[in-house]
């Protein structure tokens, strides 16, 4: 089967800058693929590129085996959802209103949009009254519902949970996660990089136009060899004698952090080892926690690298 | 329902919203029911029916007015929605570009249409109640009036999204929307005239007058409600230019209507080809 995004060598240039620079990128049938970078690294250029609302100065693009801009693309876009930043609507509508008149685009009867609202949360009173008066959740949840109508094959989710409280984040994401087991193929733009954790199959890294780095999120850590450190939290008195004990088998001493906590930094192939002669120490431990490398700080690695190049 | 007409309800519905559609009615209403009462007040003794002197005052009026409220209307249309980010998911769903233009500048003809025609029908209707004996000519020359008018404001809507569509700021939108109205509303005239006096007859004759009148949809909606009709043009005090005047009615109205449709088209072409 064809891939549903297939993106080879395109590039995007604004006069002499380059908004995205010869990118090359596949997304299958019911997959959740994350776009990471800073702001202006060129990934909302590549979803407007997607969406074919600009055409590349370079390469090929096809989405769902079409060329978006081409004239084909009122036919595609049919099973396409799309949540831009900052999704804006009419203020004097209502949001029952500005719904309907996305549904009628579609060619979607509006009668399943109450259910389509109720999915996203938005309060029955709410749908009423006109956007002006929304907060950014309500319109941001409204931005959701108007993606995810006619059922898209396709999602293109721009920095989706931006001013979203972290209730409202998780019940997304479960959206997301419902709708990526359908079938959907989500594409995810975000900065925040911590909440994609256990959400992405794949992360895209993504920096002044370049594509850094690509892998699920375990490859990505592998590739980056960033540290992990061993937490251990001992009882008060304990800490003069694992401290000894410590430096004994690792012939260096550990970093004492606040509340009683002591932390090791080891590369990851030695994890297991040093956990297992941790297990056999004398002094009593409260507590052992381990902390991989978080996605901040791989991204924040993969630019260092790029910059050092 | 057709995509262009869905996106045309939706611009009505907001024009309704937003108080445009009450304002610009009422607008032209008072304006109207202004002008043919004093229009209708000094007439009884001189014998110019009063239908005809609201025609020629209402007509002067709708020159300087219905311009500047269609490009206050459309100047925004296209840039202001890509400026907010709604153009964008809006060109995210099954339609054509040239579908979301045609369907914006229906809404907005749309609106003029009804301001126009229910206010200065409201002034009709007075007319018609106050006044006995008004020709069926005069009324026939009111009804063109009106017409033209809606056409006069739908050129100058095609306009303002052609503004609309070459720029990406809204800024600049509604400054070249002010240039368009004191280009065509109020310096062509002048330069017209400084022109003939300059040139003292020698090169431009009157065929060169009439083309140079054409290419201002301002004039040719002039032309056409002051010349097109003998007793209109009798108070209007056009009778000698209308005998110079070498175009007919179908002419002049041809010419209106590609005012519209020229810039709409333009502007069609522009934004199929805008990077969003």
């Amino acid at each position: 089967m064809s891939p549903t995004i297939e993106v080879s060598g395109v590039s995007k240039r604004y006069g002499d800058q380059y908004a995205v620079r010869d990118v090359t990128v596949a997304l299958g049938a019911g997959e959740c693929v994350a776009l990471v970078g800073h702001n202006g690294a060129g990934k909302s250029s590549l979803i407007k590129l997607l969406l074919g609302l600009t055409t590349p100065t370079g390469g090929t693009i096809r989405v769902l085996g079409e060329d978006p801009a081409g004239n084909a693309a009122a036919r595609i876009r049919r099973q396409i959802g799309y949540l831009p930043e900052n999704v804006a609507f009419h203020p004097a509508m209502t949001g029952r209103e500005s719904l309907d008149f996305y549904a009628r685009l579609k060619r979607v009867p509006t009668c399943c949009n109450d259910a389509l609202l109720d999915r996203v949360g938005l309060e029955t009173g709410a749908r009423k009254h006109r956007i002006g008066t929304y907060s950014k959740g309500m319109r941001q949840r409204l931005g959701l519902a108007q993606a995810l109508l006619g059922d898209p094959k396709l999602l293109f989710l721009d920095e989706p949970t931006t001013g979203l409280d972290p209730a409202l984040r998780q019940g997304f994401y479960r959206i997301i996660g419902d709708l990526r087991d359908a079938g959907t193929t989500v594409l995810l733009c975000s900065h925040a990089l911590t909440e994609l954790e256990g959400q992405a199959d794949r992360v895209i890294v993504m920096n002044r136009g370049r594509k850094v780095a690509e892998g699920s999120l375990a490859t990505l850590r592998s590739l980056a060899q960033l540290p992990v450190r061993i937490r251990l939290t001992v009882p008060d008195t304990g800490f003069a004698a694992l401290e000894g004990e410590l430096t004994g088998i690792f012939g260096r001493t550990a970093t004492r952090l606040a509340g009683g906590v002591v932390e090791l930094v080891c590369a990851n192939d030695d994890k297991l080892d040093i956990v297992r002669r941790i297990a056999g120490i004398g002094t009593p431990l409260d507590d052992m926690e381990i902390v991989q490398p978080s996605l901040d700080e791989m991204y924040a690695h993969f630019l260092r690298q790029e910059a050092a190049q | 329902m057709s995509t262009i007409l869905i996106i045309a309800t939706k611009e009505v519905r907001e024009a309704l919203r937003n108080r445009w559609v009450v304002a610009m009615t009422l607008l032209m209403a008072a304006l109207a029911l202004t002008l043919s009462f004093l229009g209708s007040a000094p007439t009884g003794t001189i014998g110019a029916g009063p239908l005809e002197v609201t025609i020629v005052s209402l007509s002067s009026l709708t020159i300087f007015l219905l311009p500047l409220i269609a490009l206050l209307l459309s100047f925004d249309a296209i840039v202001g929605e890509i400026d907010r980010g709604t153009m964008a998911l809006l060109l995210s769903y099954p339609v054509a570009r040239w579908q979301v233009m045609l369907g914006k500048f229906i809404g907005h003809a749309a609106v003029i249409a009804f301001a126009t025609t229910l206010g200065y029908g409201a002034a009709g209707l007075a007319l018609w109640f106050g006044e006995a004996g008004i020709e069926p000519e005069s009324w026939r020359a009111f009804a063109a009036m009106i017409g033209t008018s809606v056409m006069l404001g739908a050129a100058f809507t095609a306009l303002g999204y052609l503004a609309s569509t070459i720029v990406r700021d809204r800024g600049t939108a509604a400054g070249i929307a002010v240039g368009i109205w004191l280009g065509f509303v109020m310096l062509y005239d002048m330069g017209l005239l400084g022109l003939l006096v300059a040139d003292q007859g020698r090169t431009i004759d009157a065929g060169v007058i009439n083309w140079l009148l054409l290419a201002n949809p301002a004039d040719t909606y002039r032309l056409f409600n002051l010349t097109g009709f003998k007793n209109v043009s009798l108070f209007a005090g056009t009778a000698g230019l209308a005998s110079q005047v070498q175009f007919g009615a179908p002419v002049l109205l041809g010419v209106l209507a590609a005012w519209i449709a020229g810039p709409l088209t333009l502007a069609a072409v522009i934004f199929s080809r805008k990077q969003i």
